[in-house]
């Protein structure tokens, strides 16, 4: 008997009991899924490490990329939190269940658009930052060709832009995807479709990567291309003959998200990032690293190459509707049919 | 009991009484390497007290008969593996996998961990107890490295490769709404996206299952041929320079992702200086040409015809040049010679190189993602299923099946082409011919793919050193070594040197889990295509073509089937380093198989049988016999699963950890933020990095050496033995 329990007491304080959370009790760390840019991501972890003393493991993925991880991972998650990336996986993974629900005290210092992405997931993800839909076009070929600046969606389809566009192609990027839901509802399906038509005259390539167009234009292998501003705004920064344009007739956004992931094994150190990063100062860091998205934080400054979102014309737009599975399987069939399959 | 009985029977009991049973990483800090034998005794987990069984069982009948303890061993073996992999299976994190269990044992909380050293020992063990008997009991002759090998490879393979695979391709079975699985199945099968004709009636867009069809047809032919002529080149003629020329061939093999897809578009793309020259010259507007098939043959040829030349290296080398010389006694011209013999005995080594290019070519998805334009293939179509903004695993399964049976077609033609001839030109018998020379009007075909296509390597090459040492490549080319610095840098503090630059974390580890995998890649390539040519055993087609598999299926796939296989206990391996090892050995060793069985199909078996007759073990005639004939295909194994485990992209993106990144995944995130000063540094160091690694494993393997008569005119490279 008094062996036996001698054995008992060895292996439990051996800490052999079989449990896993048993990896959680030593130093505080987190394990952060980022989606952003690779110097954003890494400002953001310097940054919160330095704030809170919690070690930080981060890998960073594209949204689909993560989405697609947290799916594969969901019997025994890896990741704490999912910082960054396009808003509609965030919501596509709080449908499913795989993120947590959390009300941050900070919350209440956030900007409406942010808050309504916490309000229509169940607080399974929030707002963190915002990015216009819009046209970035390269100067120096527009001045060879003897073309006139974009403004206007309208405009995209005039035929001496033949040949000039480039837009991502919707079943594999969000931000083509945004673009498309944007269409619909600035001008209701059947005529985006019929505008679409139009413009698969005008454009060049649908690219894989949302991205794509924005570096294409910088190095003139396009002459215009549909992205998201701050994309834009990168290619000027570094150097690029390019200018960026809102179009005139209004356009949609997205809104990066951020979500705790469910079952991860630091639940308390993934609450302490997620209130961090709400504040104004986490906020400012991605201006520092030339990623001029606009804050949710109500109080954190707006970067003056940012393209701001008073000056743009922005729709109403329904991320709920149009982040839901069914909505975006309809619109990317129909898609898909009718101007993928073009030749 | 034999001694090798022994070894093993002592193994499994360290393994099983020793050694700590569950992963410790998975652990706490401060816990307690306990083995299985002691969380048995002492009731933390009284579910592993029956291995003792099966490890006891060979101690009861070591002093039996052969057979009996052949039996013995068999058993033990079979029943030791099923046991510990079916507890381990049974137990889930959160009580019962299965549900019948709890309905018959009642709830538990006992959960399980991922197996650790000890269980992993005492599995390998359990094995080769089992080879063991079945070789005492006298199959495959007895012959206990063979048994050993086939249970090795075979058991591997089913675990890391068809296991995983199988897995995610059932997902394009799922029901999808209110439709059955049979139903979703084939409506997934049959998309007109896949198979659509409609380009030939209309102006509409054809399937993407011919846009793959037709790519990867063309770069395999594209990259045997241009292989075919270095090779030659390199062999069979008196070329001056051809040290550099080998350089410049193997070099391509080393492509940093994305790299090279930039080099070409400032060279091709609208905007590109070789464009604009033309379109200058001939007065035509600057197009997008190079986006669509043209780029991505360019650059998939760029890249695939290294390997397409080191399987063919070794098999031209190979051919004994009696049977030149016989033709030529014969009154046959050169022409004659190459066409009736020379060509023929090549076949093996063409088939083997085709079908790598065509099968890379398929699954090869950086290339197209740059250069492809609106020229979709199916390794694009499925990356996007998997993780664009249409999420659908069971669309990305369909077209991986698609893909899938188009390498088997392509395996199946390479084998109805080869038949069942024989290609032995290696025999023991003394040959001392000469080999023959080409004929005059081949040899300039060869000079003018071989020459123009190294000098277009040579140009790309030394943009991409260029782009490293600008300000923005491209577009401001003013002199800067700022790229170096933040990737390399290196300051002396006073801790010490301190390694500040950023990639010098990704880079240690790189180098360090493809040191590690390249020679496991190799060996378990070789040793299987030492299997699948010398020895015969049942299901030896369905073995071949499971071990390529994991080639064909694309990196994307892998890395999520990998997740979801391996996330989870009794195998936990996400995060971990030994996840990418693996993930490099199974996904890279099919060339080493094909750049095996090309070249053993060489070697007159004759040579084997001599060393058998002569008393050697089957282990000892490989060593002794056939690696050293197979020196090239070693080179070949070695160099490509090196290289590939620094440069590949889409497997690895899943298996990356923060603690465990690669050089790859810190590349591609460069370049999606535009930064492709630092990107384009990087892998210029890379190249160099790689190029030594070539250069080490040349050094080591050495040169095979084949008794043949020196030759006047220095014709041939090998020197006599």
């Amino acid at each position: 008997m008094k062996l036996s329990q001698k054995v008992r007491l060895l292996a439990s304080t051996a800490g052999i009991a079989l449990s896993l959370s048993a990896g959680a009790a030593s130093a505080e760390s987190l394990t952060l899924y980022c989606s952003v840019g690779e110097e954003w991501c890494q400002a953001m972890v310097n940054g919160f490490t330095r704030a809170t003393g919690v070690e930080v493991a981060m890998t960073r993925k594209s949204s689909g990329e993560t989405y697609a991880q947290l799916k594969a991972e969901a019997g025994n998650p890896k990741g704490d939190v999912w910082w960054g990336g396009t808003g509609d996986p965030h919501l596509q993974a709080a449908e499913e269940g795989l993120t947590e629900e959390y009300n941050s005290p900070m919350l209440e210092k956030l900007q409406p658009w942010a808050l309504s992405q916490a309000n229509s997931s169940g607080h399974r993800t929030v707002g963190i930052y915002a990015g216009a839909l819009g046209f970035v076009y390269n100067s120096e070929v527009m001045e060879d060709k003897n073309l006139p600046a974009p403004s206007c969606w309208a405009d995209l389809i005039k035929p001496e832009y033949k040949g000039e566009v480039q837009i991502a192609n919707p079943n594999s990027s969000g931000t083509a995807y945004t673009a498309l839901a944007s269409l619909v509802q600035l001008l209701g399906e059947d005529a985006a479709f019929d505008y679409q038509k139009q413009l698969h005259a005008n454009v060049n390539q649908y690219t894989k990567s949302g991205s794509a167009p924005a570096k294409a234009a910088a190095r003139g292998e396009t002459g215009i291309g549909i992205v998201f501003m701050h994309d834009g705004v990168q290619q000027k920064v570094g150097g690029f003959p390019v200018e960026v344009v809102a179009p005139c007739e209004g356009t949609g956004y997205e809104i990066g998200s951020m979500s705790i992931i469910k079952g991860g094994p630091n639940p308390e150190a993934a609450r302490k990032w997620y209130d961090w990063a709400l504040t104004a100062e986490a906020q400012e860091i991605g201006a520092s690293v030339n990623s001029f998205q606009v804050p949710s934080n109500a109080s954190a400054k707006i970067p003056p190459e940012a393209p701001s979102l008073d000056k743009v014309k922005l729709i109403d737009y329904d991320f709920k509707k149009y982040g839901s599975s069914d909505t975006r399987k309809a619109l990317l069939s129909r898609w898909d049919q009718e101007i993928g399959s073009l030749n | 009991m034999r001694r090798s009985q022994w070894f093993w029977l002592a193994a499994g009991w360290i393994g099983f009484a020793i050694l700590p049973w569950y992963n410790l990483a998975l652990l706490s800090a401060e816990a307690w390497p306990a083995s299985g034998l002691f969380l048995a005794m002492t009731g933390e987990a009284p579910w592993l007290l029956p291995l003792v069984l099966p490890l006891a069982l060979p101690l009861i009948f070591a002093t039996r008969s052969t057979r009996e303890l052949g039996l013995a061993l068999v058993a033990a073996g079979i029943a030791g593996l099923a046991y510990a992999l079916v507890q381990g299976f049974a137990l889930g994190l959160h009580g019962w996998a299965w549900p019948f269990l709890e309905a018959l044992l009642g709830e538990t909380q006992a959960t399980q961990i991922g197996f650790g050293t000890g269980a992993m020992v005492l599995l390998f063990s359990f094995l080769f107890l089992m080879t063991e008997g079945l070789a005492a009991l006298g199959w495959m002759k007895g012959d206990r490295f063979t048994t050993g090998s086939i249970a090795l490879v075979i058991g591997t393979i089913l675990f890391f490769v068809f296991l995983p695979v199988s897995n995610i391709l059932f997902g394009a079975a799922v029901p999808e709404g209110d439709s059955s699985a049979i139903a979703s199945l084939f409506a997934r099968l049959t998309d007109a996206d896949i198979w659509s004709l409609n380009c030939l009636v209309e102006n509409r867009r054809c399937g993407v299952f011919w846009n793959s069809l037709i790519l990867a047809i063309l770069t395999g032919v594209i990259t045997t041929l241009l292989g075919l002529s270095f090779a030659l080149v390199a062999t069979r003629t008196n070329f001056p320079f051809k040290k550099p020329l080998r350089l410049l061939t193997v070099l391509p093999i080393i492509t940093p992702p994305f790299v090279i897809g930039l080099a070409i578009i400032l060279l091709f793309g609208r905007n590109g200086t070789v464009t604009l020259f033309v379109a200058d010259l001939l007065d035509i507007r600057a197009t997008r040409w190079v986006y669509g098939l043209p780029g991505i043959l360019i650059t998939q040829a760029l890249a695939f015809t290294p390997i397409a030349f080191l399987v063919l290296i070794g098999v031209v080398q190979g051919i004994a040049p009696s049977m030149e010389e016989a033709a030529h006694t014969l009154r046959a011209n050169r022409w004659h010679t190459f066409k009736r013999v020379t060509w023929p005995l090549l076949r093996p080594g063409l088939a083997n190189a085709f079908l790598i290019g065509f099968i890379e070519s398929l699954a090869d998805f950086g290339n197209p993602l740059v250069l492809g334009g609106n020229y979709d293939v199916l390794s694009t179509k499925i990356f996007f299923a998997v993780v664009g903004s249409q999420n659908d695993p069971g669309r990305a399964a369909a077209l991986a099946i698609v893909l899938l049976s188009l390498c088997v077609g392509a395996f199946y033609v390479q084998r109805r082409w080869l038949g069942s001839k024989s290609y032995t030109t290696l025999s023991g018998k003394g040959d001392a011919g000469r080999p023959s020379e080409l004929p005059q009007g081949l040899r300039w075909i060869c000079y003018a793919t071989a020459l123009p296509w190294a000098t277009f390597t040579f140009i790309l090459y030394a943009m991409i050193m260029f782009g490293g040492f600008v300000t923005n490549w491209g577009r401001d080319n003013s002199f800067t070594l700022k790229h170096y610095l933040g990737n390399f840098g290196i300051e002396w503090t006073e801790f010490g040197l301190l390694w500040s630059g950023r990639a010098w974390n990704s880079l240690f580890t790189t180098l360090e889990i493809a040191a590690i995998s390249a020679p496991l890649t190799a060996g378990m390539g070789l040793l299987t295509a030492y299997l699948l040519v010398r020895q015969r055993f049942a299901g030896q087609s369905a073995f071949e073509f499971i071990t390529m598999l994991s080639f064909a299926i694309p990196g994307t796939v892998i890395g999520v089937s990998y997740i979801l296989a391996f996330n989870e206990p009794p195998i936990e391996l996400t995060g971990t380093a030994s996840i990418l090892v693996l993930c490099f050995i199974f996904r890279n060793m099919p060339v080493s198989i094909r750049a095996g069985v090309a070249a053993m199909s060489q070697i007159d078996k004759s040579l084997d049988e001599c060393a058998l007759t002569l008393g050697a073990s089957s282990a000892q005639t490989v060593r002794r016999v056939i690696l050293p004939l197979l020196r090239p295909a070693i080179v070949a194994a070695l160099v490509y699963s090196f290289v590939r485990a620094i440069t590949s992209v889409s497997a690895v993106i899943f298996l990356v950890s923060a603690r465990h990144d690669l050089a790859t995944s810190y590349i591609v995130g460069r370049v999606e933020n535009g930064e492709f000063g630092l990107a384009i540094a990087y892998s210029s160091a890379l190249i160099f990095i790689m190029g030594a690694g070539i250069a080490l494993i040349q050094f080591i393997v050495g040169e095979r050496r084949i008794s043949r008569r020196q030759t006047t005119d220095a014709l041939s490279q090998e020197a006599p033995a």
